[in-house]
This record gives structure tokens, sequence and C-alpha cells, in this order.
């Protein structure tokens, strides 16, 4: 036992063991964000359809699996922030910069992933104040009828719609460098599949990026208007 | 032959101790044929004749294979060009009017002793720690004793070409010695040699790295850009692996 405790101890305090901890609950939260959009896609299949995979998400395992998986989202969102933090932090006080900076192949997203991150972790609070938690009494009773009507008139205000924007914008960024950093974290990537792997991150973080600023855009656009009079 | 007149914007640094301070220097008639070390050492020769204190720069071999000339020229190890140390560098890649930043390799584990000499014994510590095999010495086994597969030799050659520059730590964002040390680790672990002491290696190389100091690796790849012998970043995916299966035996087989 204390060899199991001494070695995860040793894992979860050297470098590459925080980095795997960070590639892991990336992954999580990179498969969460599939399914994520998968559903919330659905809002273009009209009122009905919406609000009836809401009603599943609220009642499945009689209300414990939408707990669940907050839970298990929590506890990969947490470690996540915790270790990427602690790492940027070692990472900055690892050295010095030049007094002439330069760089040579690290893409722009690369650089800058503690700082989508961040811009990540205050639109999630925001987004489960705004549509989870409804501090909005107002837009809390449209919720509790119809969840449809509740995302129509909520991206109905331009500045919601704004900033569900930016913050997209700054996630597809950190894909686009996160999730080929999974492969190569993980172990999985070599000369022969880096460029396939570098394509593929860049095409999952556009699918992303693009199915969930569509949904602000349509409702912008009109979409559900007439519904929602 | 052409020449060139150049301006010099070179880190000083009395001691380990003291502040550092960007100076500048005119570098006059420069032969184009220089090496970039020459040029320096043509600004030197100046420097003493004017009773000044000549810039200090660490060199050996002069040909690409110690790995001492440890030098960040406009912000990147060894310079912009691919697969050379700085002194296989050579004055012609440079304009008349250029100026050139010249600053020593950049990481808290590699502290500045003077000028733009830098102390790389962390490096000697981590292969203290584990770049090394255990077999008996005496007379040399027969080369084909022990048979080792094409692939896996060529895998261990590529790693092995590493000089232990330490470029990729001074070009790495986070000061991560990763390319460093996957190539040390990826060099005898693709052998039967080093098959044997693999987990331990990986451990204690790896602790040993961190306990040196260095950042982690957020998988941006300028070490491999910078490389002079162009070890391929998929190392540090081997190591990972590596390190992920030798923590996993350690725990539960110890
Ligand atoms: C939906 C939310 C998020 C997803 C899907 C996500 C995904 C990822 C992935 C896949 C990686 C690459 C892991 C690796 O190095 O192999 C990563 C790295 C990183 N994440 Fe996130 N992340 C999210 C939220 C956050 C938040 C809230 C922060 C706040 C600080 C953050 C900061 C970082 C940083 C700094 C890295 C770089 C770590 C490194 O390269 O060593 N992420 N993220
Ligand atoms: S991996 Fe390349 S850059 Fe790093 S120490 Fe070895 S030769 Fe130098
Ligand atoms: S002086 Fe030996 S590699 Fe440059």
């Amino acid at each position: 036992m204390s060899a199991l405790t001494n070695s995860l101890g040793s894992f979860i305090k050297s470098s590459i063991g925080r980095k795997i901890i960070v590639a892991v609950t990336g992954l999580a939260l990179v498969l969460f964000l599939a399914g994520h959009l998968t559903g919330n896609l659905l809002i273009y299949a009209g009122q009905e359809a919406f609000d009836e995979y809401a009603h599943f998400l609220h009642t499945f395992l009689h209300g414990t699996g939408v707990w669940i998986a907050r839970l298990g989202l929590l506890v990969c969102f947490g470690a996540h922030l915790w270790f990427t933090i602690l790492l940027t932090r070692e990472n900055k006080a690892a050295r010095k910069g030049y007094a002439h900076q330069a760089t040579v192949q690290a893409p722009k997203s690369s650089l800058i992933m503690i700082w989508s991150g961040l811009t990540i972790l205050a639109f999630v609070i925001f987004h489960l104040l705004h549509f989870t938690v409804r501090t909005d009494a107002e837009l809390a009773k449209i919720g509790a009828e119809s969840p449809w009507k509740m995302v129509i008139i909520g991206f109905q205000n331009p500045l919601v719609s704004l900033f569900y924007i930016i913050a997209m914008t700054l996630l597809c960024s950190h894909l686009a460098h996160g999730v080929a950093s999974i492969f190569q974290t993980l172990g999985l990537r070599s000369n022969r599949t880096a460029g396939p792997i570098r394509i593929f991150a860049k095409a999952y973080a556009a699918v992303i990026y693009f199915g969930f600023i569509s949904i602000p855009l349509a409702i912008l656009f009109g979409y559900g208007s007439d519904a929602v009079k | 032959m052409s020449h060139l007149n150049l301006t010099l914007k070179v880190w000083r640094q009395d001691n380990a101790t003291s502040e550092g301070r960007i100076e500048t220097y005119e570098a006059k008639e420069i032969p184009t044929s220089a090496s970039f070390l020459e040029m320096i050492d043509i600004v030197n020769e100046r420097l003493i004749r004017d009773g000044e204190e000549p810039i200090h720069f660490d060199h050996d071999c002069r040909e690409g294979i110690c790995g001492m000339c440890s030098m960040t020229i406009n912000g990147i190890p060894h310079s912009k060009e691919r697969g050379i140390t700085t002194c296989q560098l050579h004055m012609r890649k440079f304009k008349d009017g250029d100026t050139i930043w010249i600053e020593p390799f950049r990481a808290n584990a590699f502290p500045v002793v003077k000028d733009l000499v830098v102390d790389r014994s962390a490096f000697d510590r981590i292969i203290a720690a584990g770049g090394y095999i255990s077999v008996r010495t005496g007379s040399a086994p027969d080369a084909h004793a022990i048979p080792v597969p094409k692939s896996d030799a060529d895998a261990a050659f590529d790693a092995a070409a590493c000089i232990g520059c330490g470029a990729c730590v001074a070009a790495c964002k986070n000061a991560s010695a990763m390319l460093f040390v996957s190539a040390k680790a990826s060099h005898l672990n693709h052998l039967p040699q080093g098959e044997v002491e693999k987990d331990q290696r990986v451990l204690n190389m790896v602790r040993q790295m961190d306990a040196e100091g260095f950042g982690n690796c957020t998988n941006q790849f300028e070490c491999e850009a910078v490389c002079p012998k162009e070890i391929s970043a998929q190392h540090i995916a081997k190591l990972n692996r590596d390190y992920l299966a030798a923590s996993a035996r350690e725990a539960v087989a110890p």
C-alpha cells in the first residue's frame, strides 16, 4: 500500500505526471464538449425535441444521472484548472526572458493557453449562472416551462451572444493546440502521425467552434423569434 | 572577399551574482568567410587592444560536435539556421549593417557564469541519474553478440546524436529539458543493453530533471526546431509513455 501511495505521490509531483493529468482531464472535457454540442444542436429540431432532450437529461436515472455527470465534470475541470495553473507558474519561474525574443515554430494558440483557459473559466461560471442556476428570475420562469424558449430569449441579448462568441473563439484556440497536445503528452504521437494529429485537432476545434457559435448567430438573425413573442 | 560592418548587442555579466546588461559593440570589417565565433574573436582582439574586457564565451571543437558554443542569436539558440551549432554558423548568413543580439542560453537551471558562459552541469547530474548501462568493463564484446533490429538501432542512433548542448532548454519558453532527457533515455531504452534498467532509468532521470528546476513541456516543439542534431520531439512522446509505464509498474510491483 505504501509503495502504491508513494509512487502515486511522486507521479503527481513530477512534471510528466502532472502533464498526464492535464491531458486526461482535458480529454474528458473534449469528449464532453462533443456530447454537449450534439445536444445543443437539437435546438434546430424545434421546441418539442429540445425540451424533451432537456427533460431526459434531468430525469435520467431518476435524476441522479445529471448529478453524476456534473460531479465528474467538476472533478475534471477542477483538476485541469489546478494543475495547469501550477504548471504555468512553474514554467514562468523556470527562466528569465531574452532581451530579444523570438519564436521559431510554436503556434500562437500554444502561447496563450493560460489566457484562453481562464477565459473559458470566466465563461463557464457565467454560463452556469445564466442557463443552469438561472439567477435571472424571469429567465428561470421561462426555463422551467421551456428550456428551448429560455435559450432563444437568452441569446436575443446581443451582449450575451457577443461574450459567448468571444469565449468560443478562445475555446477554439485552446482546442487547436490542446487536442493535438493530448496525443503527445500521452505518448501517442510519432513523426508519422504528427501531420494527421495536427489536422485532426484543427478540424475538431473548427467543428466545435462553428457548431456552438451557429446557435447565437442563428438566434440574432431571427431564429425562433416568432415563437417567443 | 566581401566584408560586413555590424552592430552587436551583447549580454555582459561580470559573474554569477552580478546583474547583467546589454552592451553595444561595433563589429567592423568582418569577412563573410568568418564563422560566427571567429567574428567574436575579431571583436575581442580589438577589445583587448583597447584595454577592455573581452566577451567571454564557451567553445571547444568548433566543428559542431562538442556542444559547448552556447549562444542565443537574435532570440534563437544557435541562430535561426536549422541543424547547426553556433560554431557552424557563417557570417555570410548576415547582411551589412545588421544588428545582432547575442545572449547566453537562458534557464534558471543553467546559471550564467560570466557573459555568455553558462553552467550546464545540471545535464551531467541527469546523466549520472540514469544515462548509462551497467555492464562489466574489460575486453569489448563481439559486435554481433547481441542482435539489434535495424529499426531499433536507427532509432537509438538518431537519439544518440544529441551532443548535450542545451539549445533545447534555451529555446523552450518553459526552460524544459525534455528533449535532452528524452534523447538520452531513448538512446538506451531502444536497445537490448538498455532494456534491463529501463524503468529505473526513466524514473530517475525525470526526477533529477525536475529537481534541477527545469520547466514543464507544453508541446510547442521549439526544442526540435533549434536542435543542431535535429532530434525529433517524438522521443519526448516516448519518454512520456515510458514514464507512465514505469510509474505504473513501480506502483504495483516495486
Ligand atoms: C472546456 C474546457 C477545457 C477544455 C476542453 C480544455 C482542454 C485542454 C486540453 C485538451 C489540453 C492539452 C493537454 C495536454 O497538454 O496534453 C489543455 C491544456 C491546457 N489547459 Fe485546458 N481545457 C479547458 C479548460 C481550461 C481552463 C478553465 C483553464 C484555465 C486555466 C485551462 C488551461 C490550460 C492550460 C494552461 C493548458 C496548457 C497546459 C500545458 O500545455 O502543459 N484549460 N486544455
Ligand atoms: S537534444 Fe539537441 S538541442 Fe537538446 S541538448 Fe541534445 S543536441 Fe542540444
Ligand atoms: S564549439 Fe563544439 S559544437 Fe560548437
